[in-house]
């Protein structure tokens, strides 16, 4: 009787310590980055500093970040924003308050960086890598030096017909054009949109594939010999393939800069500080900008960046580019529905 | 006994109500409501205006337009799918016919060597014609160096790549049907037919392929249906330049932030197969 007793009693005792175990078990992150965005190494480091086991899922646009987030249980603990793509999901309420400012490292964070115009507090996120969408091709196959302009990539020489690359998101085809034509980024007028899609179909026949991911890669196969391209896949490129070039195209570009932030409901809010506060250690930081190949909001940590990125111009941008860059911002929803009725039309 | 016979479909009912006709109802009820520009739909709005679209849609300025676009991309997705049905089965007849008439024990492996693909994913199967179509890939090089060629194939990023991408994911759909049906043919029956002084030819077209029909309409089937809604062969092969349905259908559940246009386009997709399907069944209803 006092041994099934016992048993009884060890038995209850098994529901009331599960919860303890559970808790020590969920040292988990789950992460939804950019494809290609975070160094692996990084994130085995970081699992070996913390003891906290992370999973990494990518996406290939804003866009198609924020469906999946829409779409609910997802259970993702840190997601990565472009800037005003943070701006409408803090509007909209998706994301959890951070106040990366109480973070230890957050006093390494930039003067650029700090208060940005889409997150004025940084109440909501903490900087990642910033960079511009240029302009890439091969002078081995133009024969030397282009003209700096979008002209090229539009209306290209006989070289490229059909050897162009374009990024797959409805905002980069825009954009790009609407630098090449002079038109305001975030125009509501139906004659813009107009111009806009004219121009894209006109450059469809030249153009092989409109993609986001592995972009480098196609570069390098020489599968395109101009790219419409992020300025640290550009540098990855340019490591594999030396004849490449990189266009700051007179007529302006975009500069962006990507941010880690919280959506509502993550799981493991604790773990994701911690990362956060991680990732602006200036060893960490560096680490990943020399495997990415794009520059970072940490300034302390540009000591630990490689010789090859500080002497790249893509990368280190010059002076006389950086009064060329245009920080991508919030359009209204009138303008995001142009870009995407231009962008189904372009791909029917 | 009837009561018995009730409870025990109630499992099976149970199933199809929560997977089948309840994700079909909500699809119905987001296609009828407004959309919201974030995504998402606005509750309780009701409207048509999603099927509206598909021929009427509102252009750069709001108008309403004939526009001929998404006809253009269904279309294109059944003549995508159809060529892929038409080149599987010429694939897959022959190669059903070899693997039906060998010793037992090596059917067993030839049939698992036809399934070995599925062990890795469809994106990385994807990605490897990529490598093998690619400028400077495997096909070109050999093609060079056999002298069979001299310039590009020029096949990648392409509806012609596209169409290979999905013969090659959806063949093992064709061939294991039509080899299972051919496998199961009484052998006496071709016997007799040689008996009787059919030629080979004849054998096949009187009685292999008759006796072989369920088999084949299985693969039809099979290959056709998940054709029409393939979205990753023609985004990565196909170069992202001419969407298919499924490109269609996603974009507006992703970027495009249209839920209800991407739920009514489901719809007219889900009513053109099952016509098609139906027209499918009387022809070979009425097959000897």
């Amino acid at each position: 009787m006092f041994r099934r007793l016992l048993l009884a009693a060890a038995i209850a005792a098994v529901p009331s310590l599960a919860p303890s175990l559970a808790e020590a078990q969920t040292k988990e992150l789950k992460l939804f980055n950019w494809s290609n965005y975070m160094p692996p190494d990084l994130l085995k480091r970081f699992e070996a500093e913390t003891g906290i086991k992370v999973t990494l899922d990518s996406y290939d646009s804003n866009e198609s970040m924020l469906a999946k987030l829409q779409a609910g249980g997802s259970g993702y603990d840190i997601v990565v924003p472009t800037g005003p793509t943070l701006k409408n999901m803090v509007r909209d309420g998706m994301l959890l308050r951070i106040d990366a400012p109480k973070l230890a490292n957050f006093k390494n964070v930039g003067p650029a960086f700090d208060k940005p115009d889409f997150d004025p507090e940084r109440a909501y996120s903490v900087p990642y890598m910033w960079g511009t969408t240029g302009i890439a091709y091969d002078t081995a196959v133009t024969g030397g030096k282009v003209e700096d302009s979008w002209k090229v990539l539009f209306d290209p020489p006989a070289s490229l017909v059909g050897k162009i690359g374009m990024l797959n998101a409805p905002g980069e085809a825009w954009n790009a054009t609407a630098h090449y034509l002079g038109i305001d980024r975030c125009s509501e007028k139906p004659e813009d949109a107009q111009r806009i899609y004219d121009a894209l179909a006109k450059q469809k026949a030249s153009v092989a594939i409109y993609s986001s991911n592995a972009t480098a890669d196609r570069v390098v196969a020489g599968e395109v010999s101009m790219q419409q391209m992020w300025n640290g896949a550009y540098r990855r490129a340019k490591a594999r393939k030396a004849t490449l070039e990189w266009i700051y195209p007179k007529e302006g570009l975009d500069s962006w800069s990507d941010n880690f932030a919280v959506p509502k409901g993550a799981p493991n809010l604790e773990n994701a500080k911690t990362f956060l506060n991680w990732m602006m250690d200036p060893k960490n930081i560096a680490e990943a900008s020399n495997f990415l190949g794009y520059n970072n909001a940490i300034p302390a940590s540009a000591p630990l960046l490689s010789e090859a990125l500080r002497n790249e111009p893509a990368i280190n941008t010059p002076a006389a580019a950086l009064a060329l860059l245009r920080p991508v911002s919030t359009c209204p929803a009138g303008s995001l529905d142009l870009r995407d009725k231009v962008w189904t039309r372009l791909r029917r | 006994m009837k009561r018995g016979r009730a409870l025990l479909l109630l499992p099976s009912g149970i199933v199809i109500g929560a997977v089948l006709v309840l994700p079909l109802v909500m699809l119905l009820v987001i296609s009828l409501m407004q959309r919201n520009p974030n995504g998402g739909i606005v509750w309780g709005s009701f409207t048509v205006d999603a099927y509206v679209s598909f021929l009427w849609e509102r252009g750069f300025s709001g108008e309403r337009e004939l526009n001929w676009d998404y006809v253009a991309i269904f279309a294109r997705s059944f003549a995508l799918a159809g060529s892929a049905t038409v080149t599987s089965f010429a694939i897959a007849l022959p190669t059903a016919l070899w693997m039906a008439f060998q010793p037992p024990k090596r059917r067993l492996l030839l049939v698992f060597l036809v399934t070995l693909p599925f062990w890795t994913n469809l994106l990385v199967r994807n990605y490897a014609w990529m490598l093998l179509l690619r400028v400077d890939g495997v096909f070109e090089q050999i093609l060079h160096t056999t002298g069979l060629l001299t310039g590009r194939l020029g096949i990648l990023y392409t509806p012609t790549a596209t169409a290979i991408g999905l013969t090659y994911s959806f063949l093992p759909f064709m061939l294991l049907p039509i080899y299972l049906s051919i496998e199961k043919i009484d052998r006496r029956l071709i016997e007799a037919a040689f008996d009787l002084g059919a030629v080979r030819f004849r054998v096949l077209t009187r009685v292999i392929l008759p006796l072989s029909m369920p088999g084949i309409a299985g693969g039809v089937v099979l290959v056709f249906i998940p054709g029409i809604g393939a979205f990753i062969s023609p985004e990565l092969l196909g170069g992202g330049k001419s969407m298919m349905v499924g490109n269609l259908i996603q974009a507006q559940f992703g970027y495009s932030r249209n839920w209800p246009f991407g739920a009514a386009l489901a719809f007219v997709l889900l009513a053109l197969v099952l016509a098609a399907t139906y027209l499918h069944r009387v022809r070979f209803r009425s097959a000897p």
